[in-house]
């Protein structure tokens, strides 16, 4: 859902259902990156409703358009953050001393 | 002191940002079609794994912001899902723990089942092999007898199902079990050579006195820890910014002796110089706890501790359904599905 003027598409807020700090917070991180973005902030109105609302302010560009760059951008990160893991983790097997090999134990 | 309006103290802006702000606010800075933070977040980022055992892992994520960092840990805790005893059905129990007790007991137990291989049990489905797993525990003390633990090794997963019927509406209906099973979960192929059973056969449910009995049957649903903790697949899943110890002075002699005892985890160690000089170093920045024993008193203009702001130590304890390297897969793999959820709606 969005909320903002029909004459300036720059600034506008969204409320997303069903989410918290876990997605608002790490989406206003790569907003933060984002050069196009003026101003970008969240807030969770009540505690027990399950809505954030993302403010976001940017400097000529459609602001739902950036905003949607910013989840493209968070999930491209993820992506990156998965395959470094599996890899870490395939390392860390393939290194790792066999289980089997306990030569000192009689 | 003079009155002197806030407005014409020399240190005011006048109206003006700061230049890098300025320059933020009047122009649109145009790069390559890539955003440059998510290429040099690319190339900077890194991950080693430090510790992998079957129920934990340690690993370095060096070159990420806290805000993601804390979102991996939320959705550990609270999003990742699980399978976990919801509902019980009480046929008999004449123990002294009480029904909704023991329910909530046998709840808590972790499930050796991939959650992964189940679906959500929605409010109008019936329970079917897809989305629910069911136990039967039917335990009694013998009269005259010594008085018995019942452990969750008594627990029997029944592949076909309830046994339980329901009181059929008229006389002339079939009665129904409370579950729907199309056929039996050991004849599914990824349940065959696992079975469902639990994760530690050694968790006390209850004590029998002789003459005393449980008869029950406990169904299995998944479900998520933002609702329940018995569903979080972890037992703590945390991150601590990496330790750094710095020594503004040499420190030599006897206070590097004293630096060094005073450390309850032996961060510090002692550098032998030749002829008898000694030099107190960092040998263990890592061990730090950061329990502040090393700056108590004089030491505080000698010892400076500090933390990296990106270099971040995750551990996750896995409660056991799913090795904790999955877990972390799984974890990142929500949040990208969060993401994809939200730029769909947006279009």
């Amino acid at each position: 859902m969005e909320h903002g003027s029909l004459t300036d598409l720059t600034a506008s807020t969204f409320s997303l259902m069903d989410e918290d700090h876990t997605l608002a917070n790490s989406v206003r991180f790569t907003l933060n990156q984002d050069p196009r973005v003026a101003f970008c902030g969240y807030s969770i109105p009540h505690p027990s409703d399950n809505k954030v609302n993302i403010r976001i302010q940017t400097t000529g560009d459609t602001a739902k358009d950036v905003l949607k760059d910013g989840f493209q951008n968070l999930m491209i990160m993820c992506q990156h953050v998965r395959t470094t893991f599996d890899k870490a983790v395939a390392d860390y097997e393939t290194n790792r001393p066999s289980k089997h090999m306990n030569i000192d134990t009689p | 002191m003079p009155k002197v309006s806030a407005l014409d103290m020399p240190d005011v802006p006048m109206g003006q940002l700061p230049e890098h702000l300025q320059l933020q606010r009047s122009r649109v800075v145009c790069k390559a079609d890539a955003p440059i933070h998510l290429e040099s977040f690319c190339k900077n980022f890194k991950l080693e794994v430090i510790r992998l055992t079957e129920d934990e892992i340690e690993f370095d994520m060096i070159g990420i912001d806290a805000s993601l960092a804390n979102a991996f840990r939320r959705i550990l805790i609270a999003e990742v899902p699980m399978m976990a005893i919801e509902k019980v059905l009480m046929v008999n129990n004449t123990s002294v723990i009480a029904d909704e007790v023991l329910a909530h007991r046998l709840g808590l137990i972790p499930l050796n089942a991939d959650p992964r291989l189940f679906e959500y049990l929605s409010e109008n489905d019936s329970p079917n092999e897809r989305n629910t797993i069911v136990y039967k525990l039917d335990v009694s003390c013998r009269k005259g007898g010594p008085r018995m633990t019942v452990k969750s090794d008594q627990l029997k997963w029944l592949p076909n199902g309830s046994e339980l019927e329901m009181t059929p509406p008229n006389q002339s209906a079939k009665p129904k079990s409370y579950t729907s099973f199309s056929c039996s979960q050991d004849s599914m192929p990824e349940f065959s050579k696992k079975p469902l059973g639990v994760k530690h056969e050694d968790i006390i449910i209850a004590k029998l006195g002789p003459g005393q009995a449980i008869e029950l049957e406990a169904h299995a649903v998944k479900g998520i820890g933002k609702v329940h903790a018995k569903w979080s697949p972890v037992s703590t899943a945390w991150y601590r910014m990496l330790p750094e110890v710095v020594l503004l002075k040499d420190i030599k002699g006897d206070d590097a002796e004293k630096l060094v005892k005073k450390c309850p985890v032996n961060v510090f160690d002692i550098e032998d110089l030749g002829n008898g000089k000694k030099k107190a170093v960092v040998s263990k920045p890592r061990a730090c706890t950061l329990c502040r024993e090393c700056i108590r008193g004089v030491n505080e203009e000698l010892v400076e501790l500090r933390r990296v702001k990106d270099h971040f130590i995750f551990t996750i304890e896995s409660a056991g359904a799913l090795p904790p390297e999955v877990l972390f897969t799984e974890a990142v793999k929500i949040l990208e599905d969060k993401c994809d959820r939200v730029i769909s709606d947006l279009s």
